[in-house]
């Protein structure tokens, strides 16, 4: 079989033959089209297959009509340029950096294009006179790049890069590197009348770059360490301020005395590994975001129906943040619905999975409530407003506290605990130590005393744990979870009870195991089954049309639709219903435990027997569960109903335990009472509903079978097909605890060689500027060995 | 040996000037996206368009292989 040459897909029954080449249906071969004419056909020479299926919904950027709307997305509007950043969820290659950067060439109102490849966003600019915001998106759409457009980039405010870290660094290198130069002649103690006679210059000039060091690269190590102090902790930052401090003190004090030439190479070497450390450990995934909410899901603007004085009722895209409780909205097939209210005209089959976790469409008649987040999966429907966006059932969840708090500044890292024993212990050596000194030899005293203090300085120690995590993420990342930061890992480490989401967690998000029970069906039946099923447009009658395709089709004599029962189809003689159990049968009740999701089948008003939909689980879950029993306690938590209750039984382990029909404030609570109970609970979820439960947990990792789309507010997000690996990811954690130990350990023996050197009161510069570097690159290159050894091991 | 002043002001000068040529290329977002301009570079210039016959030889070599 032949694979598109524009997608790659497989070209199944509809193959294109045009230009000599296949295309797996028109959309592609339209895109192809385009290119080809623009001379812009390089595009596949660059990568093969580089394309994207383009999908058109006619109208779903008709709100780029609203002027208002436009304004608030773009970021520069000046006469004739205009500047827009999308969003392309689907770039992915250098084919698509290409085509999106030559725009030009399709049309003449772009000037510019500029994709930024790790964030997926493409900057245009634009001429509005020649080519309107709408118009540019459509073009990017009819080539299969479809931007991105949500409520989240409604109103948007610039957002301001913080360099402020790489400012930093850049100031203690560059001071680092200058003060080492300034005092090598120093280092060799050369007794030579030229270097006698320079020496105070060399000095003053080494004084001149620390303070920019201290003062300005080294200013979060004051503040943390006094806010620390204020609120009772000795942070890791306390001793390391003392640090730096005595160290600038008594190196200021040496060179003004003219006792010597201080530390000040120590002092920038310090810094500068620190903020090493720090900018390491931030390993940012800027293709994904961990703060989403629901804006990022939400559609920037509906149709409004908007009726004037003559009875005339005309459409109007709206903003959904200025729509009032009375207004009538019109939602077409496929879009979501903004906020809570009531269903006025038209038959509405609503997708709750992603809100609520009902794995089946919900349908709902006239006069029926409807509630915000579903996505509308059959035909136009009009509903009348009860709510403003922000007051709907569904966003009330995050008026809930917990989406306030900042879990990573409560919780009490490795670092910080033995910090606390630390910063103690050496402030009474120092203090033993002066005053034994102060007996022997009073001069000698004070700079026991400093001395101490600086080769105690646990730089070091403040190392471990950034680098051996920070590792660790970019190990996660290359096997496909994304944390958000590096304390997540060490909460992971923690964890003794896993929390579950059925829907679109454990099950893959597309129903797509169908069984048959009952009579089998005669050829001509199934015949006119599939054609009857050709014709409808509901979910479940394409997904059993698929599986049942290759059947001939006739063409029906006569068909009908009833909304939310069933169809009729009617061939020759043969009359088949499909459809609910009471449109398909009366006769007989249906059993009301049934729970799954089933499509019955009439011919003749003979009852056949009916389609099974099941929720496919993904693969390897029931060894997940085995593995994870090891170690942690299990609970599924599910806003589904318990159907498959008795399934899951026979997959997990005796002692997990099972939750059904819980609504996204109830897993809230759940999740909240289990801590209370003394738990570290790691939640694992995907859709809205689990957003709450998500945040309260220690760990809220994130399904998503394509990390490019939306998840919920999370601190990790993890490939779908590596969930089975979960049990590894976080067994991989607990030993990265470990590594961060064993290099407390090295590092303090380093500290214990300095402590040699300051108590006995010889501790000369060169052998801090020595020691210092030597123990946090050692430091550095124990962690980077451990942390690959380990993930070594995993690949095995 | 007062040239050893000048000595100095001139290697603190250059070191100056390297580091504000940092700074600015920071501020300037230099390092926001390092990936798209090592891809961007890679582009041919096509200052010269294809001919209609070479275009399609092209894109026939990389007509993916039938399976």
């Amino acid at each position: 079989m032949e694979n598109c040459f524009h997608c790659g897909e497989e070209c199944r029954d509809t193959t294109i033959i045009h230009e000599e080449k296949h295309f797996c249906c028109m959309g592609c071969k339209t895109v192809y089209d385009i290119l080809n004419e623009n001379d812009l056909t390089y595009y596949y020479a660059l990568q093969s297959t580089p394309g994207q299926t383009p999908k058109t919904f006619e109208h779903s950027f008709d709100f780029l009509d609203n002027q208002d709307i436009v304004e608030q997305l773009i970021e520069f509007n000046e006469q004739e340029t205009q500047i827009v950043s999308l969003i392309i969820p689907k770039i992915h290659c250098s084919s698509c950096i290409w085509i999106l950067e030559n725009l030009d060439k399709l049309h003449p109102g772009v000037k510019v294009g500029m994709v930024n490849f790790p964030k997926k966003s493409v900057r245009i600019t634009y001429d509005a006179s020649q080519l309107s915001l709408k118009e540019l998106v459509l073009l990017l759409s009819k080539i299969g790049y479809e931007p991105n457009i949500s409520l989240e980039d409604f109103n948007k405010k610039e957002k301001k890069i913080d360099r402020s870290l790489i400012y930093k660094l850049g100031v203690a290198g560059f001071a680092f590197g200058n003060i080492m130069f300034l005092s090598f002649p120093e280092y060799f103690e050369v007794d030579e009348f030229w270097l006698d006679k320079f020496k105070i210059i060399f000095r003053w000039l080494m004084f001149a770059f620390s303070l920019p060091v201290v003062f300005y690269s080294g200013r979060d190590y004051f503040t943390s360490a006094y806010k620390g102090l204020r609120s009772g902790i000795l942070n890791i930052n306390v001793p390391i301020a003392i640090g730096i401090l005595v160290l600038f003190l008594r190196s200021t004090l040496e060179i003004i005395m003219d006792w010597g030439t201080g530390f000040f190479d120590s002092l920038a070497g310090l810094v500068f590994f620190l903020l090493v450390g720090k900018f390491f450990q931030q390993k940012t995934y800027s293709f994904l975001s961990f703060e989403r909410d629901y804006k990022s899901y939400f559609p920037i603007a509906v149709t409004q129906l908007v009726t004037n004085d003559t009875a005339t009722t005309s459409e109007k895209q709206t903003q959904v943040y200025a729509l009032k409780p009375g207004d009538r909205i019109l939602i077409r097939n496929q879009e979501l619905i903004p906020t809570d209210g009531i269903l006025i005209d038209g038959n509405a089959l609503i997708d709750y999975s992603f809100v609520t976790g009902e794995a089946e469409p919900v349908h709902k008649t006239k006069g029926d409530k409807i509630f915000a987040g579903g996505k509308q999966q059959a035909g136009i429907i009009e509903m009348e407003i009860t709510k403003a966006v922000e007051q709907s059932y569904l966003t009330q969840l995050w008026n809930n506290e917990i989406f306030s708090k900042n879990k990573s500044t409560s919780f009490n890292t490795l670092t910080d605990q033995i910090s606390r024993r630390f910063t103690i212990a050496i402030l009474s050596i120092a203090v033993v130590a002066s005053l034994v000194w102060v007996f022997i030899d009073s001069a000698i005293a004070f700079n026991v005393f400093t001395a101490v203090l600086i080769v105690a300085c646990p730089c070091a120690i403040a190392l471990a744990a950034p680098f051996t995590l920070g590792n660790m993420l970019r190990i996660f990342g290359k096997f496909k979870l994304y944390l958000k930061d590096t304390t997540t890992i060490e909460q992971m480490a923690q964890i003794d009870m896993v929390v579950f989401d059925k829907t679109g967690t454990l099950t893959k998000n597309t129903k797509d195991l169908i069984t048959y029970q009952g009579i089998t069906l005669s050829e001509n039946e199934q015949k006119v089954l599939t054609s009857t099923l050709r014709t409808s447009n509901h979910p479940l009658s394409r997904a059993l049309y698929n599986l049942l395709k290759d059947n001939d089709i006739y063409t029906l004599d006569d068909f009908s639709e009833e909304a939310g029962k069933g169809i009729t189809g009617t061939h020759n003689t043969t009359t088949v219903k499909i459809g609910s159990h009471s449109f398909v049968e009366n006769k007989k009740q249906l059993d009301k435990n049934v729970k799954d999701t089933q499509v019955h089948i009439s011919t003749n008003n003979e009852y056949k027997g009916c389609y099974i939909f099941n929720n496919t689980y993904r693969d390897g879950m029931q060894q997940l569960f085995a593995q994870l029993d090891k170690t942690v306690d299990l609970m599924i938590l599910s806003g589904d109903n318990d159907g498959e209750q008795a399934y899951l039984k026979t997959q997990l382990p005796a002692s997990a335990q099972l939750k059904f029909n819980q609504k996204p404030k109830d897993k809230l609570e759940v999740i909240k009472s289990l801590q209370e109970k003394g738990h570290k609970v790691m939640m694992v979820g995907d859709g809205l509903n689990d957003a709450g439960a998500l945040a309260q947990s220690d760990v809220g990792i994130s399904v998503s079978e394509d990390v490019n789309v939306f998840s919920p507010a999370c601190d990790g997000i993890i490939d779908a097909s590596k969930l089975n690996q979960l049990a590894h990811y976080l067994s991989l954690s607990r030993k990265s605890i470990g590594i961060i130990k064993q290099a407390f350990i090295f590092s303090l023996c380093y500290n214990l060689i300095g402590l040699g050197f300051a108590v006995t009161g010889h501790l000369a510069p060169v052998v801090a500027a020595i020691l210092m570097p030597l123990s946090s690159i050692s430091i550095v290159v124990f962690t980077t060995i451990a942390t690959h050894i380990l993930s070594k091991q995993t690949n095995a | 040996m007062s040239i050893i002043y000048v000595l100095l002001t001139v290697s603190v000068i250059i070191a100056i000037v390297f580091f504000v040529a940092f700074v600015y290329s920071v501020k300037n977002g230099q390092y926001d996206d390092t990936y798209t301009p090592s891809v961007r570079m890679l582009f041919d210039d096509e200052t010269v368009k294809p001919k209609k016959s070479e275009k399609k030889k092209i894109t026939s070599e990389n007509k993916p292989t039938s399976n």
